[in-house]
């Protein structure tokens, strides 16, 4: 059951990803990015990662993408015109270097992970209280400086806008 | 296999009553509107137009289902169905009542429990944007296109607030589920004042009402629809079933923001007096409305009262019945008293909403965003802020 939802929800990740390189329209390749982003979720929750899985839903699906969403409208992008044509050579030879390169990346990953010590489906320590704790005693300097990379980044985009204004 | 069974029969239910309700709730809707401003509102289908809800399903369906020229055609279809199923996928973390055991089954009257019960509901209602905001660009209408952004930067804006009011009484329990948020706020102060995290959290609640008004895309936040600007706003184009759709997920998400108050700031099913006193309430308030109906129907003002009250009275004063004999079988009450309280907290704030619509004109754009942004961001800050001070100074 487990292994079958597990090749569901990650068919639609690869998919989406696959759509999100492929479509020409803005709005189609966003939602292609939420499509991976809520399969992505859904794989965490299978972990055990409950948190992450709605913190990944809340904050990239519902607050990054709806942004990225709305520029999109704001600035009404059209379909992306192509300028770049391909002689039908490359293109052949594109699908056989690109299962070429796929073939190498698996029999790498076969050949250097172990067999036996896989990710065991629900496993993850992930409520609330495990991520909570581990963000304030072992990950305590990290989180702290990402806290203050935000605030430049932040600060940054004020003062960027200002010129504008 | 029982598992399943058992789901399917509680999943059935909930969809039902859901579905019911919703269609209710538009009734409910035009006639207190109605009663607000002095008319009668729907009254030709059936008595007091209680068939009404029926009538408008029927002519829904059999509309033309038009779709204008030039538009996403996948998109244009798709955004109603996000928007709706969405807002439907909510009630499946929210319990109505505790746990019940019928004959040899034990279950709880809830469909499932996450222990982020919360954050899902957050998630959900978050993904709900792109209906509106898809709907609205797909349609390939500059009114549609104002009133998708509109929604969608006043839905960003307002998560904010109430994501940060419904922190603080999550901080007061110390949980994430709605289950363990209920027994957190059960039992009373001095005997006789329930712990509700109403009283400690007052600010919240007004915060989180005052978002979710935002949120549901209701008056006087409406402006994604503001009809004396944008014609109808993101659902301008549609018509028959896809307007239907967008329709029944704003009813459905009022629906879900006032469940989620009533769990999280009264108490869920917790009944507001000890339970010796609590149990005679519904048998009273039943009794008292079957009789004052009597009375209307024995002295009536209209032609048809003659015939409609007695009827209403008789359903009361069954329904007061029905809860008198509850006393006497336990498993019974549990299940009748938990659904009397919770279903009566979610139509009072249910009234509130319809309430504030009937009485309220609508925000200026600016005025709307200033108000989230400088005036009910901070206030949520400073509440949870205070909040977390004062758990962590008593919890050792």
């Amino acid at each position: 059951m487990t292994a079958l939802i597990f090749l569901i929800f990650a068919g639609i990740a690869v998919f989406c990803g696959i759509s999100l390189v492929v479509q020409t329209h803005p709005i189609a390749c966003a939602l292609s990015l939420i499509g991976v982003m809520g399969s992505l979720a859904v794989l965490y929750l299978q972990l055990g990662g409950e948190f992450i899985a709605a913190a990944q839903v809340i904050v990239y699906a519902g607050a990054v993408m709806v942004l990225f969403v709305f520029t999109i409208m704001l600035l009404n992008a059209g379909a992306e015109t192509t300028t770049f044509h391909a002689s039908r050579f490359v293109k052949y030879l594109g699908v056989v270097l690109l299962a070429a390169f796929l073939g190498l990346i698996s029999f790498i990953i076969q050949a250097t992970l172990p067999k036996t010590e896989g990710v065991v489906f629900g496993n993850f320590q992930g409520t609330p209280v495990d991520v909570g704790h581990s963000l304030f005693t072992s990950y305590l300097l990290p989180f702290e400086v990402t806290s203050v990379l935000i605030l430049i980044a932040l600060v940054g985009a004020i003062v960027l806008a200002r010129k504008e204004i | 296999m029982n598992f399943l069974i058992l789901s399917l029969i509680k999943a059935a239910l909930v969809a039902f009553v859901l579905l019911t309700t919703l269609a209710y709730l538009q009734w409910i809707e035009r006639k207190v509107i109605a009663h607000v401003q002095l008319r009668v509102g729907p009254y030709r289908v059936g008595p007091h137009g209680l068939m009404q809800p029926l009538a408008d399903v029927v002519k829904l369906i059999t509309k033309e289902g038009l779709i204008p020229s030039h538009v996403n055609r996948l998109f244009y279809l798709l955004a109603p169905f996000v928007a709706v199923a969405l807002a439907l996928t909510s009630i499946a973390v929210i319990p109505f009542g505790p746990e019940i055991s019928i004959g040899p089954v034990t279950t709880w009257m809830q469909l499932t429990d996450l222990r982020i019960g919360i954050l899902f509901v957050l998630a959900v209602s978050s993904i709900g944007v792109y209906g509106v905001a898809l709907g609205g660009w797909a349609s390939n209408n500059k009114y549609s296109l104002l009133g998708g952004l509109r929604s969608s930067a006043q839905m960003i804006s307002y998560e904010l607030p109430l994501a940060l009011a419904v922190s603080a009484p999550l901080l007061l329990a110390n949980t994430l589920s709605f289950r363990e948020m209920v027994n957190y706020q059960s039992g009373y102060w001095l005997g006789f004042i329930p712990r509700w995290n109403l009283f400690p959290e007052i600010i919240g609640f007004i915060v989180f009402m005052i978002a979710s008004f935002a949120e549901t895309n209701r008056v006087p936040f409406d402006l994604p629809e503001a009809e004396n600007e944008l014609v109808a706003g993101f659902h301008t184009e549609y018509s028959s079933m896809n307007f239907a759709a967008f329709f029944m997920a704003e009813y459905s998400n009022m629906v879900t923001v006032t469940a989620v108050a009533t769990l999280l700031f009264l108490g869920g099913w917790q009944p507001p007096f000890p339970a010796p006193y609590s149990d005679f309430v519904p048998i009273l308030v039943f009794a008292i409305a079957g009789l004052i109906a009597l009375y209307h129907g024995l002295n009536p003002a209209r032609r048809m009262d003659k015939f409609t009250l007695p009827a209403t009275a008789v359903v009361f004063l069954g329904i007061a019945a029905i809860f008198g004999l509850s006393l006497f079988v336990p498993v019974l009450k549990t299940i009748l008293m938990a659904l009397f309280w919770f279903c009566g907290k979610v139509l009072v704030l249910l009234f509130i909403f319809i309430w504030v619509r009937a009485t309220l004109p609508r925000f200026r754009y600016d005025q709307l965003m200033r108000f989230a942004w400088t005036f009910l961001f901070p206030i949520a800050m400073i509440n949870l802020l205070v909040t977390s001070l004062i758990v962590a100074l008593t919890t050792k």
